[in-house]
């Protein structure tokens, strides 16, 4: 069985595995991982330039945005109003309007403030921005935010950093069958269970960071995620056995001796 | 004539251009983004726009993030 490729705005992947570009150790370790992964789109931040140390080494010298989608994200935002001021910036800095939204609450859970989100995908999406959503994984948000023209809804695992994994997984899989729109798990997947996990629930991707970054080895680590997502999806698409409470054989019973 | 960039203040010649600041502060136009006073700068303007005493500019770029 062919799988369809993963479409965002009208973009064709063929990876279904997106990779964030913070806490790795250089950037060259970032692009050996990124490339270990098979991933096509790398989230980034904006940030000011370091004016004093010119010799600081750019991230567009590893990551090659004409062999990865930049996906500039609203890291650090927590209004709508610097959301946007963020990524008017990066629409001005790269050429790009395919964003990654994320507006977040408090600094302790740096979970996201979905009034102030859906207001910023809004006025986003009026300015021509194709918005990919972070956001809980409330339904009805996430129809509210799909409804506000999203080009993709990505709930959380748990708490970004956490490595907890999915904690809810019956709100993911219902978030995945009311969205007419790509669903990616972003935040919270700590290792390839994990990965595997959001991806048998029928998400259509898995965005991370930490869990690769912080890893022992973050290149072999960026490789298990690539062969779980891979396995997760295809375990999807199978369509997993029914669970049963007792023992079903597999070794015919007639002819025992 | 003084302005702010990056939240520093800074003195800078009379007349200088957005291009000009960017050349003098060793940063390649294509890697950046300016905002003045709040406004993007539309990279194809740098040339043509001056700056003036008390802008607040804010130089951005990408840097690595999740």
């Amino acid at each position: 069985m062919v799988d369809e490729p993963l479409v965002i705005a009208g973009q064709v992947f063929s990876s279904r595995l997106i990779i964030g570009t913070g806490k790795y150790e250089t950037y060259e370790q970032n692009a050996r991982a990124a490339e270990a992964a098979g991933a096509e789109i790398v989230t980034v931040a904006v940030r000011r330039v370091n004016l004093t140390d010119k010799d600081k080494p750019l991230l567009v010298d590893y990551l090659d945005p004409k062999n990865y989608v930049y996906l500039p994200n609203t890291a650090g935002c927590f209004t709508a109003d610097d959301a946007i001021r963020t990524l008017r910036l990066a629409r001005e800095a790269g050429g790009w309007d395919l964003v990654k939204l994320e507006v977040l609450s408090d600094q302790k859970t740096l979970y996201p403030d979905m009034a102030e989100t859906l207001r910023a995908t809004e006025l986003l999406v009026e300015d021509g921005f194709k918005v990919m959503v972070y956001c809980s994984d409330d339904p009805v948000y996430a129809r509210r935010l799909e409804d506000a023209g999203c080009v993709a809804i990505m709930p959380l695992g748990s708490l970004i950093g956490s490595g907890l994994g999915v904690q809810n997984p019956v709100n993911i899989r219902l978030i995945v069958e009311q969205s007419d729109v790509p669903v990616i798990v972003d935040a919270g997947v700590g290792t390839a269970s994990d990965a595997a996990v959001a991806m048998e629930l029928g998400c259509d991707g898995v965005l991370m960071n930490t869990a690769i970054a912080e890893a022992g080895n973050p290149i072999l680590m960026a490789s298990a995620m690539k062969h779980a997502v891979i396995a997760g999806r295809e375990a999807y698409l199978a369509g997993r056995m029914a669970k049963k409470r007792y023992a079903d054989p597999s070794s015919p019973l007639a002819g025992l001796i | 004539m003084k302005i702010t960039i990056n939240g520093e203040p800074h003195e800078i010649e009379q007349g200088l251009s957005i291009f000009d600041l960017a050349a003098t502060l060793e940063l390649a136009p294509d890697k950046i983004a300016i905002e003045r006073n709040r406004s993007i700068v539309p990279r194809s303007t740098f040339a043509e726009t001056r700056l003036c005493d008390g802008d607040h500019i804010e130089i951005v770029c990408f840097v690595g993030g999740g």
